[in-house]
């Protein structure tokens, strides 16, 4: 069965016509990049994948079941930016989903669970070469080390889908290689299926699986509005397999 | 020549600059004070810096020959204790209800409209409501404070409270966070700080109100004794009342302050 399908899917906000009538079907597994000009709707796209939308008509199933209508653990996201806990250190900030899922009135552990979370979070942090910062505040933090671990947060709860919404857009060319790196280790290491938005091309090849495009087919220059967009290219990308979770979707 | 923003002075000279409008208060006073005096041994208005040295003493270190007690410890200790308990009950509803306004919607559909209304009452002009309805105690002087300082105290925490990013509490949600954990572990947390803040900005208001219930109904505290020596033109005990109580109000502020610093470390590198 397919991780998400989506089927005669249309968004609208009041005579705004958002996304008309998009249909996929993503496999288990593949790194699914998403790009398109601005107010598209991917970032909408996104968020109904999130729950924190509903769509206005169609349907949109995860594993066959219509996407719940709040944010849940099952599917983890990256935002651009603020998705990291202010007041917490890094390995409290990266401790919290597990705290979150091992006690359900406290939020906290302790004792042996709490060293079996806190060593789990520091081989994470280790292979995402934030462990020498693991005390310090997010603030102390340079953007691409938080946009690290804010995967890194998402990463260690296992969600089936994770969502990215331009995870590398706010931050130095320079770095971007490293981020790569580590979002295609993470992937191939807990077997997700991966949405990510970009304004980056190039990136959108070399990190994708299927490569999705979205635009408008028409366009009215009197009534902007009238007329969605919709996927107007769906690729797959060749030379890169969905291997490591391929078994998942039989 | 620099413009005189970019001129920043070095730490001996900002100390210098601190305490001139300060030396030039005093000097100002000593000056008519000391004009005052040659003109009339009998002044009361601004008496020498001896005679209120002396009335102070006498306050400070020496028993009240009605009631016993060295007065100005017993209204420092009455009107301490009066603003630490109301300030204490304030924080506590602040936090409460500023939290539970701001992260569930229908809670600030029912009550922010309505906290905003009683934050706007003159508590003042309620002060006879109280006084009738809760007697002459010190109940009436702390409910007096609360429902002055505790409306605003809750809207300065709502206002933070819906003031953090939607993305932070969608990712929470993403972690498995229920609506408990997220007000308990995620928004809470993040409201320390900013409620520090907000009673720090109402001290200068509970003082105000302080004053005002021990003025009219009290038998001692810092207020009482300087509207009772009023009568008595007594101005060698106000002022000096007046600075002690000063003195005061900047010392919660900097421990509040310390204390920010030191339990919230991130709040300050945030900024």
């Amino acid at each position: 069965m397919a991780a998400v399908t989506v089927k005669r899917l249309w968004k609208e906000y009041g005579p705004q016509v958002v996304l008309e009538n998009l249909n996929l079907e993503i496999a288990h597994g593949e790194f699914v990049t998403i790009v398109g000009a601005s107010g598209c709707g991917k970032t909408t796209f996104l968020r109904l994948l999130l729950g924190v939308e509903k769509p206005t008509r169609g349907e949109l199933l995860l594993d066959g079941k219509p996407v719940p209508a709040e944010p849940g653990p099952e599917r983890g996201i990256v935002f651009q930016r603020y998705s990291l806990f202010p007041h917490l250190t890094v390995t409290e900030n990266l401790l919290l989903g597990l705290e979150f899922a091992g006690s359900r009135f406290l939020g906290r552990l302790f004792g042996a669970r709490r060293r079996v979370a806190t060593e789990k979070a520091n081989q994470l942090l280790d292979s995402i070469g934030l462990y020498a910062a693991r005390d310090k505040y997010p603030s102390q933090l340079s953007g691409g080390m938080q946009q690290r671990l804010s995967i890194a947060q998402s990463v260690i709860c296992e969600p089936r889908i994770l969502l990215l919404d331009e995870p590398f857009g706010a931050l130095d060319p320079g770095i971007t290689a490293d981020m790569h790196e580590i979002i295609l280790r993470l992937w191939a290491l807990n077997r997700m299926t991966i949405f990510m938005i970009t304004h980056d091309l190039k990136e959108s090849f070399q990190l994708g699986t299927r490569l999705l495009v979205f635009d408008k087919r028409r366009h009215d220059p009197q009534a902007p509005e009238a007329y969605g967009a919709t996927v107007t290219y769906d690729l797959p990308l060749k030379g890169r397999d969905i291997l490591p979770v391929g078994q998942a979707s039989a | 020549m620099p413009r005189l923003i970019n001129l920043h002075p070095n730490r001996g000279g900002a100390v210098v600059l601190a305490a001139l409008p300060f030396l030039l208060l005093i000097f100002a006073y000593l000056l008519g004070s000391n004009a005052r005096l040659a003109a009339n041994p009998d002044d009361k208005l601004l008496p020498a810096f001896s005679t209120i040295a002396s009335t102070m003493h006498t306050y400070a270190f020496e028993e009240d020959k009605r009631s016993g007690e060295v007065l100005l410890w017993l209204d420092t200790w009455a009107s301490l204790q009066r603003i630490l308990i109301a300030l204490g009950i304030s924080a506590a509803i602040g936090l409460a209800v500023g939290l539970a306004i701001g992260a569930i919607p229908y809670v600030r559909a029912l009550a922010a409209p309505f906290v905003a209304a009683v934050s706007m009452i003159p508590p003042l002009a309620i002060l006879p409501v109280l006084f009738i309805v809760l007697g002459l105690g010190e109940v009436a002087k702390i409910v007096l404070i609360v429902i002055g300082v505790a409306p605003v105290i809750t809207r300065d925490v709502a206002l933070r409270a819906s003031e953090l990013p939607t993305e932070q509490l969608i990712k929470a949600q993403t972690l498995g966070a229920s609506s408990w954990l997220l007000s308990s572990r995620v928004i809470l947390p993040q409201l320390w700080p900013r409620l520090i803040d907000a009673v720090r900005l109402q001290l200068g208001c509970a003082w105000l109100f302080l004053i005002a219930a021990e003025a009219i109904a009290s038998t001692e505290g810092l207020g009482y004794r300087i509207f009772l020596v009023r009568r008595y033109l007594a101005m060698d005990v106000i002022l000096p009342y007046v600075v002690w109580i000063t003195l005061l109000a900047f010392l919660m502020d900097w421990l509040l302050r310390v204390a920010r610093r030191r339990w919230f470390p991130w709040a300050e590198v945030a900024r």
